[in-house]
């Protein structure tokens, strides 16, 4: 059947289902087709799945997320040919809402990146540019949903990893509060910070898709329950709600004039939709959230990771020397160079004698960060900022200078050291490519941000379609 | 650099160990940042949630089948792994 799948909503495809003008076989068909003709450019999938197992609408994961019988690497070589036992609980809630798998899309090995470049399967290219990345680590995710190769797509976010790539590909991203989203069958990298997050056209999309995954689940003891049910939201006002614009997010050194300016504008529409607007600040989060970052991921991604030892499943390469031989010679041919960078980072950080001044500090630092925050929390509703400091940028850019590549995350890092939810509309266009509008709130304030954002998403009325494309 | 590779569990080539020296001295210089920071009164935070002894019921369930358990394995003997001798 012929579908503009770029434009069509996950809310508008169910009620395609629903009233009976398309069938779930349908559907996946023609998202198969639009792959068909369009991935060989995007890379956004590494597989896709030919049969619709639902009775819904079509879903692509994350490559990293567990789905039964069929392949999961997490963009890494060390997993290549891995067929999961079992499914990962959000894939096990997506399929008893009707929904079918797609596909599973590409991202940095192991989550780690912010460009896609760091796939052992080759990069995934932006829609709205394919000379440029589509962020990540939720590259191929984001680039399927704005490419209309899929109407909704599940991701993760560690440092920013929904937020970012949702931003540069001109899409909604939320990354929702730790703790209420399973992680029970997700490939682990940092596991304090890791949270699946839903990769949408719209803001209700978002809503929707949050509501199918979201909750506790006793395979994961971190998980709670949701302390209102989720609310799809309708208010188009801002009457009430009171933003705080932190100024050390919004005045960091690198944050692009293109950005900055339509950033503006949508702090500009909060106010003209009702809301009160006032300046905050969050003194030391912007300034030591890398670092603090940067310690705390890489320690626990080397402890997560150490479990890739050639020994019960994925990559195995021996010589003729022993078991030992084989678990160095297997995690050096399996992994790629920012897996190992924060392996040894990591393994550095927890080893004797740094342990204190560097993991120990970094957790005190986390403290603070979370701190800060509740102080701002106590004056306004809800944070604004840009979600990535630039639009974005060229393939290759940034490979050679992995701390180059560490900065995107720059303003996405802070609320997430604190556990907090953060979502990301597109707010419009700099020099032809897309502005992502990061709105942070407390935790458990989903319902709010939902409604902040689809108020302004309804007055900035962005064109999902990427230029080119259209 | 060598030791921390050996702990890591990772046999790097001497090209690898070159330039992770040289990225891993940049990084190591940025993230030390969180040093100038006196935060000795500051207690330190290991998970966002304040979450203490999630308590379930001892109810026995199925386990997983051993040929499950072993249908990623390189190698398999016996339903064991089978790795090289030490």
């Amino acid at each position: 059947m012929s579908l503009d799948t770029f434009r069509l909503t996950a809310e508008d495809a169910i009620g395609l289902v629903e009233r009976g003008e398309a069938s779930a076989a349908e559907l996946h068909g023609a998202y198969l087709e639009a792959i068909g003709e369009r991935d060989d450019e995007l890379h956004a999938y590494l597989r896709t799945v030919d049969e619709a197992d639902g009775t819904s609408i079509p879903i692509a994961f994350k490559d990293l997320i567990s789905t039964r019988g069929v392949e999961t690497t997490a963009g890494s070589k060390i997993l290549a040919g891995y067929v999961p036992i079992y499914d990962a609980t959000v894939a096990t809630r997506c399929r008893e809402a009707g929904l079918t798998l797609l596909g599973k899309t590409n991202m940095d090995e192991f989550a780690m990146g912010s460009s896609t470049e760091n796939s052992a399967y080759g990069p995934t290219r932006n829609p709205w540019d394919p000379d440029r990345v589509p962020g990540g680590s939720s590259g191929g995710s984001a680039a399927a949903v704005a490419g209309g190769l899929a109407p909704w797509a599940l991701g993760s976010d560690t440092g920013g990893s929904v937020k970012q790539p949702a931003s540069l590909c001109g899409i909604v991203g939320l990354r929702p509060t730790y703790g209420t989203v399973s992680r029970y069958g997700i490939v682990a990298f940092a596991s304090s910070l890791d949270q699946i997050g839903p990769m949408t056209k719209t803001v209700r999309d978002c809503a929707l898709l949050y509501r199918i995954v979201a909750g506790r689940d006793r395979c994961d003891t971190t998980t709670v329950e949701l302390p209102q049910p989720v609310e799809i939201p309708e208010r188009e006002d801002l009457k009430g709600v009171r933003v705080g614009v932190p100024a050390e997010l919004n005045e960091v050194e690198g944050i692009a004039p293109g950005v900055k300016a339509q950033v503006d504008r949508a702090i500009e529409l909060c106010r003209e939709l009702g809301a009160e607007v006032g300046e905050t600040s969050l003194p030391r989060s912007v300034d030591y959230g890398l670092a603090c970052y940067y310690l705390i991921a890489p320690s626990e991604a080397s402890s997560n990771l150490a479990r890739y030892d050639g020994v019960r499943y994925g990559l195995r390469v021996t010589g003729d020397d022993g078991v030992r031989a084989m678990y160095d010679r297997t995690r050096d041919a399996g992994f790629g160079d920012e897996p190992k960078r924060r392996i040894m980072l990591g393994t550095y950080a927890l080893s004797s004698g740094y342990y204190e001044a560097y993991y120990g500090q970094a957790q005190r630092v986390r403290t603070l960060i979370a701190q800060e925050h509740a102080a701002a929390f106590e004056d306004f509703d809800v944070l604004v900022s840009p979600t990535s400091p630039t639009v974005a940028f060229e393939l290759g850019e940034k490979t050679a200078n992995p701390l180059a590549m560490y900065l995107s995350d720059v303003l996405t890092i802070p609320s997430n050291m604190a556990g907090l939810p953060g979502l990301s509309i597109p707010c419009g266009l700099s020099d032809g490519l897309p502005v992502g509008f990061q709105l942070i709130g407390p935790q458990f304030s989903e319902n709010l941000l939902f409604h902040v954002g689809h108020a302004l998403e309804r007055a900035i009325g962005f064109d999902l379609v990427p230029g080119r494309l259209a | 650099m060598l030791h921390v590779a050996k702990l890591a569990r990772l046999e790097l080539t001497d090209e690898e160990v070159e330039r992770f020296t040289e990225q891993l001295s940049a990084i190591l210089e940025a993230v030390a940042k969180v040093s100038e920071l006196d935060l000795a009164a500051v207690e330190p935070t290991a998970h966002p949630l304040d979450l203490v002894n999630v308590w379930a019921p001892d109810e026995p369930r199925p386990s997983l089948p051993v040929d499950d358990a072993l249908a990623n394995a390189p190698e398999r003997e016996a339903g064991f792994f089978k790795v090289p001798p030490a």
